[in-house]
This record gives C-alpha cells, structure tokens and sequence, in this order.
C-alpha cells in the first residue's frame, strides 16, 4: 500500500514563503490570484495490506516525526 | 568542576565554537558526546549547538530530535539535568517536546547573520544568572529559522510565568516589532522550560566571549553555568 500524506501549516501561522509564492504568481502577470500557502507532500510504501493497521503507522509517523502539530496540520490518503 | 557533555549531530557546525567557550571560560574541557551515542555520560551540563544538523530535512531539528541519543537527553532533561540549546540547538529542544512552541521561516525570508541586541528578562535561571534583569546585551544571530511561533495561551504562560530569558531589542533596550529582526513572536529571542534549567536560544553567546572576537557579552552565560554547578555541589 501507499500513503500519501499531506502537510499544511495551520490557520494563524505566518507562511512567509506562500506570501512569496504569492508575488511571484502574481508577477508573472497572472491575474485573480488570492492568498497562497504551501505545504508538504510525502509519499509513503508500506509492506502492511490491512488498512486500519497501515492508518494506524501512517498517524504514528505523522504524529511523531512528519508533522509538527505545533504549527501543522496533515492529511492522508492510502490505497 | 564542571562536566559539560557537547552533543555533536551530523551537520552541527558550532560544536568546536562552544567546546572551545566553555573551556576558555569555565576552564574545564567538555566531552563531545556522538548523536549516534546511546547515552550521555554523567554531566552537570549537556548542549546542544548551533548547526544544521541532517540538512535541516523535513523541518529544521526534526530528524535531530529523534536522534538516538535524544531518549536518554529528554529523561536526563526531566530528571534535571540543566541543557542548553543554541540556535539548531533551540530547533532541537522544540522538536523533542522540551520546550515549547517551534522555531520558523524568518519573516523576511532571508537568512540573518548579525549582532542584535538582547534583553535580559530573567537573571535567575541556571544559564542566565550572571546577567541582570533589564541589561541591554549585543550577542549575533545567524540562522534562517528563528521566528519563534507558540499559540497565546502558551506565549502568555511563557510571560506570566517568568520564562522568556532574552527579548530582541534595540541599544536601549526598547522591546518592538521594529528590533525584531525575524518576526519571532513577542521578540521572543530564548525561553526557559517550567524549572529554569533547560534554555533555548537562537543568538550565539559562544561567538562572543572574548575580546578578540569583538565583545564579551556572551561570556556569562557559560560563566552563569559554572556558577550554577559550583552552587549545587
């Protein structure tokens, strides 16, 4: 199976390089651009075939190590 | 005495700067002590310093922070061993849950390497006793991370309870987003855990603790420790 994990930084927290983003779309002369915010995308193999135990690795790394629920949200789909 | 454990990660890149402050001005020579190490030797003091350890990948003290030898730092650091987190250091801290909050982006998106000035907010924990409250100290940044970030409910904590250390300023002390140089909330520039005994700071005191190197004021933060461990024996 394969997880694809999504990461996003939260409501509220400043994103200095998505306002950047932003300026250069808006440079390139691209017009009814609004706010932009970047994140991460992780793709993941996994050995285990059974779903609930691939979604339970899958949290336990988000959790642990791929997100810092501190300033970031994540999101997952595996299949 | 003073046994101080320098703990060296892959990419660390201050670790000799510190190893060579704390001799110089404590006189006693600290252990560089291996990340891949599975625990820390008996110390009075344990650092982790400035860098980029793995690459900064994923986020800058991630991968750092899972370290093997982390385990036995977080049980030392709960046990109260005193820890010193500089600059990557202070990432790391975060990271393992030592300290709260998170280190991002500097708001202007560039890396900043200069001298800043810092307010001294708390002269009463392990590192920074030998300073007094209300001093304006000149000690230099250099990092591309270090916009401290918490929810108010933990930066009002941190306030309320005595534990921001340093604020960024200007020469005379004046606390405002104008003398912020990364965006970091409230200034915030080093924080304390609940005891007092685990810092993180993003400027570098190992940088200035001569005058050959410019200036002093970084000087008492080691000297703060050694007095700290003197007190305790």
């Amino acid at each position: 199976m394969k997880a694809k994990i999504k990461i996003t930084l939260k409501n509220g927290v400043l994103d200095p390089q998505g306002k950047a983003i932003e300026g250069a779309i808006k440079g390139l002369g691209i017009s009814g651009v609004g706010d932009v915010r970047q994140g991460k995308y992780i793709e993941v193999d996994l050995s285990e075939s059974d779903p609930a135990k691939a979604k339970a690795l899958v949290e336990q790394m988000c959790k642990d190590l791929l997100a810092n629920t501190v300033i970031e949200n994540y999101s997952y789909e595996i299949g | 005495m003073l046994r101080a454990s320098v703990i060296v990660f892959p990419g660390s890149n201050c670790d000799r700067d510190v190893q060579t402050a704390i001799e110089r001005v404590t006189g006693f020579a600290p252990k560089m002590v291996w990340h891949g190490d599975a625990s820390v030797p008996s110390s009075d003091v344990i650092v982790l310093p400035g860098g980029f350890s793995y690459g900064d990948y994923l986020r800058c003290g991630a991968m750092a922070a899972h370290s093997p030898i982390m385990k036995d730092i977080v049980a030392k650091a709960n046990a109260g061993t005193p820890i010193i987190g500089i600059c990557n250091g202070f990432q790391v801290l975060c990271e393992a849950g030592l300290l709260p909050g998170a280190l991002l982006r500097n708001a202007s998106l560039h890396f900043i390497c200069r001298d800043v000035f810092l307010k001294v907010e708390n002269d009463q924990s392990f590192f920074t006793k030998c300073y007094r409250n209300g001093e304006v100290i000149k000690v230099p940044i250099a990092h591309g991370e270090g916009n401290y970030f918490a929810d108010d409910e933990t930066l009002n904590r941190l306030e309320g309870e005595g534990r921001i250390a340093f604020r960024y300023s200007n020469a005379q002390g004046n606390v405002g987003a104008e003398t912020c140089p990364n965006g970091a909330q409230r200034n915030i520039a080093g924080i304390t855990n609940e005891s007092g005994r685990v810092l993180g700071m993003m400027p570098h005191p190992e940088r200035l603790y001569e005058n050959a190197l410019g200036g002093t004021d970084g000087r008492r933060v080691f000297e703060s420790m050694l007095l700290s461990t003197l007190e305790a024996a």
